[in-house]
């Protein structure tokens, strides 16, 4: 297919390994950090660890929206659905992330709550529309990139004068994650999380362009070098982030630059400030809690706030003790250092949210990977 | 006396009611001017509760399928002719030749009968194009807002040739591995249709009888192992099956994996894996690595296994894991399907 078979080169990936492996220096070793699930996913998918030289460790992050969700919140999401009666439109990913009691939306689903997937918030505002009698609650999760379409959703239904539309507003932001694992103990004093730098999101990045980066690479003096999705993009990212680490720079370069701007998408953060403003914290599954890293609907659209219409309240609700989403998602442990993984905890039947979007570290080996743990063993 | 008159059956703007399945004339008539009018055989036309027909002696199969496709109309096919080739593709993957078809219909109330009588017709002459006849079946009705339309399950017996031994079981370490053609068209054409997801394809469903191409690999190579049609669950599912049954891993390569770029992109932009998807007139085969190019060339001869390839091999694997190669250079897992793709797929 045109314009993504380029992407996906193999005669390319082999001329780029063959540069990865010269410029790397021998005996050192260089943990990159992927902070989005969608590069999970593409490294795992495509095989690119076949592909770097042993000395390039990949590193996944906590850029997977359906993985950070705590599990109060998705107890908050069946509440609405079940108990008020709501029309729960959802994304699809949302429906099967285990919450209190065994519970999901999706069992909430059989249960009788209306719960509907959808692949946009737009569909969920028509939802709104084509059923003037139903109160339809859109359950808006993700990062940046997620977030401009549900401010226009939330315009759309303010122009079309829905009264029966809102939104119950778990957008989080992706700086605020990167500063809190660069601060976490582990990377900062303890060092049992090295790491030599950060290939930077695809498609958030669209949003909020590279600025937002140069602060980290600054500050913490570690590399980010921002990167398209696609797994050739991944290797020519490592490549970048190779050279950087060897010549002691800690800049933020972007790979992606036919998507990415410095200033990102000028009209969509429009949209986002008009419509949303930072919450003071808010709990990330894995993370806890973290300071200003999420979004609320303004007060000038609270009629469209589902957490004010509905008097949500949020109860933190701890994960399974056996469960290691939370250091996965650090970059602490990998799937494999969970006892729950592949075991009582599948794609089936997933335990911890990882487990459960393919964006998710867990997903992504158990889908793609698991067999290279036949040969470790 | 006067003489008899019934009034037809109104196929231009009736809709099934609860007398079509109580038992009464009216299901009689429906019977009589829609069913056996359509599927016409010797067997149908004695009108008993079923149908006798002399058995060869041999092996006999015997394979059902239900049939819940949403929409009942999509392009490449409709319910109807999907219902007779699901279940003569599933007596077919033994190696056997289909003989007989039964069909029962559980109808709702309210369904056009126009569009039942456009389902009746398309199933009639794919069992004509098979040359598989419909000998005996059943319609119930159940009241509005307990189906959705109608609901067809056919079930079909056929006969193994002597010396054929197909069975998911049978393949070995170092066995070919082909596929008959292009895989994922129809689950992306289902999906074109569906509500919230409509967009614009040329993909038709690949809806069709396989047995005439199981004959031909057959004649061909009678030394098969394995046989199956990725329905459900696409390759991937299939695959896992094999290693499952087997007590093997698979090693394919994602280069030699046919796929229309159409379905590519479709598959691209709605986040879904080509071996993930169903297909309806494809078929998987697995051989002895000696046989796979006389296999091969047997189904390219053939109209229904024109773009047939040679995919991969079985491999020693006590983990029994499919994997491929991909085209970038590195390897992954082929994993079962995780949930629902789409339900109501076929």
């Amino acid at each position: 297919m045109k314009f993504v078979d380029e992407f996906r080169d193999g005669g390319l990936a082999r001329v780029l390994a063959g540069k990865i492996e010269r410029t790397v220096e021998s005996g050192r070793r260089y943990n990159f950090m992927e902070f989005c699930g969608g590069h999970t996913h593409a490294i795992s998918r495509y095989g690119v660890t076949d592909l770097l030289p042993p000395g390039v460790n990949m590193v996944h992050g906590p850029g997977c929206p359906v993985c950070v969700l705590p599990i109060g919140r998705i107890d908050n999401a069946i509440a609405l659905a079940l108990e008020r009666g709501v029309t729960l439109c959802t994304y699809a990913d949302t429906m099967r992330v285990p919450a209190s009691g065994r519970s999901s939306l999706t069992k909430a689903k059989a249960a009788g709550a209306d719960v509907r997937m959808v692949y946009s918030a737009a569909d969920a505002v028509r939802v709104a529309h084509e059923n003037p009698t139903k109160e339809v609650v859109f359950f808006a999760i993700g990062f940046e990139t997620t977030t401009p379409p549900t401010a226009i959703a939330i315009l759309a239904a303010r122009e079309q004068g829905l009264g029966n539309f809102s939104v119950f507003c778990n957008h989080v932001l992706t700086p605020a994650a990167i500063a809190n694992i660069l601060e976490s103990p582990q990377v900062r004093d303890i060092g049992t999380v090295p790491l030599d730098g950060f290939v930077g999101p695809a498609h958030v990045s669209c949003v909020i362009g590279s600025a937002p980066y140069e602060y980290f690479a600054e500050e913490y003096a570690k590399p980010v070098v921002i990167a398209g999705f696609e797994p050739l993009d991944v290797m020519q990212a490592v490549l970048m982030l190779v050279r950087q680490v060897n010549e002691g720079r800690h800049e933020v370069e972007n790979e992606f630059a036919r998507a990415v701007t410095r200033e990102g998408n000028v009209k969509a953060k429009a949209l986002v400030a008009e419509v949303f403003e930072l919450r003071r914290s808010f709990e990330w599954r894995g993370l806890g809690e973290v300071p200003y890293s999420a979004l609320r609907i303004k007060s000038k659209y609270e009629r469209f706030d589902a957490e004010k219409r509905y008097a949500i309240v949020y109860r933190s609700v701890a994960d399974n003790k056996a469960c290691e989403c939370g250091a996965i998602l650090r970059g602490a442990k990998t799937p494999r250092d969970c006892k729950l993984f592949g075991t009582v905890c599948t794609p089936e039947t997933p335990m911890g949210s990882c487990m459960v979007s393919s964006e998710g570290a867990c997903a992504a080996w158990y889908t793609y990977g698991r067999f290279r743990d036949r040969e470790a063993a | 006396m006067k003489k008899d008159y019934v009034r037809p059956v109104d196929f231009r703007n009736g809709r099934v009611d609860m007398s079509h399945g109580s038992g009464g004339r009216a299901m009689a008539q429906l019977i009589d001017e829609l069913f056996v009018a359509a599927f016409d055989n010797e067997w149908l036309r004695q009108l008993n509760d079923q149908a006798c027909f002399a058995v060869p002696t041999g092996r006999m199969v015997m394979a059902t399928d239900s049939h819940v496709v949403s929409p009942l109309f999509f392009p490449g096919g409709d319910i109807g002719c999907l219902s007779v080739h699901g279940t003569i593709n599933d007596v077919a993957m033994s190696g056997a030749r289909p003989l007989y078809l039964s069909a029962t219909f559980i109808l709702e109330e309210g369904f056009p009968l126009a569009d039942l009588k456009r389902i009746v017709e398309s199933m009639a002459a794919a069992a004509r194009d098979a040359r598989v006849p419909i000998v005996t079946g059943d319609t119930k009705v159940v009241e509005k807002g307990k189906g959705d339309g109608v609901f067809i399950t056919t079930t079909g017996v056929g006969m193994v040739p002597a010396g054929v031994e197909i069975s998911a079981e049978r393949a070995r370490p170092g066995d070919s591995v082909l596929v008959s053609g292009t895989l994922g068209d129809h689950g992306i054409a289902i999906m074109s249709f569906r509500e919230n997801l409509e967009f614009e394809t040329t993909i038709r469903s690949d809806t069709a009888a396989l047995h005439g191409l199981v004959a031909a690999m057959v004649a061909a190579v009678p030394a098969i192992r394995c046989l199956r049609d990725p329905t459900r669950g696409g390759l991937a599912a299939t695959l896992n099956e094999f290693a499952r049954a087997s007590g093997v891993g698979f090693r394919i390569r994602e280069e030699a994996l046919p796929v229309r770029p159409e379905v590519h992109a479709a598959c691209e932009f709605l986040g879904l894996d080509p071996l993930h998807v169903a297909n309806e007139g494809k078929l998987a085969a697995v051989c002895a690595p000696e046989d796979a190019d006389r296999l091969l060339a047997a189904m390219r001869a053939h109209p229904l296994g024109r773009d047939a390839a040679i995919i991969g091999e079985a491999i020693e694997d006590p983990h029994r894991f499919v994997q491929m190669e991909t085209g970038f250079g590195g390897a992954r897992m082929v994993d079962w399907l995780v949930g629902e793709q789409l339900p109501r797929i076929c």
